[in-house]
């Protein structure tokens, strides 16, 4: 199954999540991103808004491959991969 | 007598104490999580801060223990079919030519939950909150659910029922700076005013919009916008298109209300229907962001005069608040306690607030002060804040 590796900064509000192996189902990155909000409620509000499209400084990768499709979120995860999420740099 | 002042700030929520030395600050909350907003309800003393995450979007925050906890819902969302008439952002090379003349939609979401407001005390549960872009959003379960106002989205002035169609008449929303931060340039609900005498009377404003009133809980809204002036559009006393930085109303006597607005201060007493611009540029009172009235007095109001409005901070190094005590016609600068020298603080819409006798402001350079003499004299509480948002009585 794909894995998961998300910015630490999610750890705050998601203690849950933290050194645990986070594993999802291949297939299109917004059905993993559901699936990890089922183990930590409230998960894919933060990553994603009322719309459901990717938040403007949250950028998706899989392996090395930025996500294309922010909107409906089909780029494909296939089992060997990983699902790297993580946040913008910015200011003080 | 207020015990408590919450400060809602770039890095967090920061409550102070009264104590029997002086006012004392608590570890901040939220760390490093920008606050716009924090306010206490007064009928069952929960408290509330709106954060505004840059990454992870706007969240509210809940406290029912005075802060020592605090729960963050996710539940203030637009519904699914919400559109709102793109406003473009004026960039250099924007060319105002390529539009088409057909207006652009948006699917609407949440960039800022910039004010928290609460029902009447027969009306428990009841809460407000006004976002950008420009929503109007009403729970009665405590926060744990939230409805958008539809009758104010749907608004004529906003371009009319956009779930059912395409624009219906033409927008006369404009965006507010406030929101290039997100990377957009559209519309938001700052002040919501409840009238402590008839919870089915409130009063919005919205930048870059107008006041607007309803009278029956919401269901019709009109503005309310007579006697408005502007300086930046061709048509000074159009009905919309005004920038009111922040609208107070007095509660005891709530015909009264006030505005300080980005083309001066403006005065009320009766209720809205008419405004009147109690400017006295000489005496420096005309540009700033909050204002604040007093409980009883609806004549009496305070304002942090800034300069106009290129430079926006304090006028020539030397911090002030103005007072009138008769409607605006005359204003005494209150000086006392202030740095007079090198002081370029602003003081946003949200940072200053009353409560009987006591005013206190805080500033984006991180200054915040109190006066516990209705603004004769004033009192640091503090030089290292993190840029300061929001203050209030709670």
């Amino acid at each position: 199954m794909p894995t998961v590796k998300m910015t630490s900064h999610l750890y705050r509000f998601f203690p849950q999540l933290q050194n645990q192996p986070v594993t999802v189902p291949a297939g299109p990155v917004g059905n993993a991103l559901h699936t990890i909000n089922e183990q930590a409620p409230g998960f894919t509000d933060y990553i994603l808004d009322d719309r459901g499209a990717l938040r403007r400084h949250v950028k998706l990768c899989i392996n090395d491959t930025i996500v294309i499709d922010r909107k409906a979120l089909t780029d494909q995860l296939k089992a060997e991969d990983t699902l790297f999420i993580f946040q913008a740099l910015s200011g003080g | 007598m207020n015990n408590t002042i919450l400060l809602g700030t770039r890095k967090g929520t920061v409550i102070l104490d009264r104590t029997a030395t002086g006012w004392a600050a608590r570890p901040i909350l939220h760390a490093g999580v920008p606050v716009c907003y924090a306010t206490r309800d007064p009928r069952d003393g929960t408290l509330w801060a709106s954060l505004d995450h840059g990454h992870w979007g706007p969240k509210l925050s809940r406290s029912r223990d005075d802060g020592a906890t605090w729960e963050d819902l996710s539940t203030l969302k637009y519904p699914e079919g919400a559109r709102h008439i793109l406003q473009y952002l004026p960039t250099p090379d924007f060319d105002p030519e390529a539009p088409t003349g057909q207006p652009d939609y948006a699917d609407a979401t949440v960039y800022k939950i910039w004010v928290i407001a609460f029902g009447s005390a027969d009306q428990p549960g009841r809460l407000y909150a006004g976002t950008i872009p420009g929503g109007l959003f009403v729970s009665d379960d405590g926060g744990d659910s939230w409805t958008l106002n539809r009758p104010l989205w749907n608004h004529e002035s906003r371009g009319g029922d956009l779930f059912a169609g395409d624009a219906t008449s033409e927008t006369h929303w404009g965006g507010t700076p406030a929101s290039v931060d997100y990377g957009v340039f559209e519309p938001g609900i700052h002040s919501i005013l409840v009238d402590p005498k008839d919870p089915n009377h409130i009063h919005v404003a919205a930048s870059s919009a107008g006041v607007l009133e309803t009278r029956d809980g919401g269901q019709t809204w009109a503005g309310r916008n007579t006697g408005m002036l502007m300086d930046y559009l061709p048509e000074p006393a159009a009905d919309w298109g005004h920038d009111p930085h922040y609208i107070t109303q007095c509660p005891g006597q709530p015909e009264h209300l006030w505005q300080q607005n980005h083309c001066g201060v403006f005065y009320s007493e009766d209720g809205a229907n008419h405004w009147q611009k109690v400017s006295v540029p000489e005496a420096g009172v005309h540009f700033g962001f909050p204002i604040a009235v007093d409980d009883h007095d609806g004549r009496t109001a305070w304002v942090v005069p800034a300069r106009a409005d290129a430079e926006r901070m304090a006028i020539d190094g030397g911090l002030f608040v103005a007072r009138t005590t008769d409607g605006g016609q005359t204003w005494e600068p209150l000086r006392k306690g202030l740095p007079q020298e090198n002081a370029h603080d602003i003081v946003l819409r949200h940072g200053l607030d009353s409560s009987g006798d006591c005013l206190c402001f805080g500033s984006t350079t991180g200054n915040a002060y109190v006066s516990e003499d209705r603004g004769d004299t004033w009192h640091c509480l503090g030089n290292n804040f993190p840029p300061i948002y929001s203050v209030r009585f709670g």
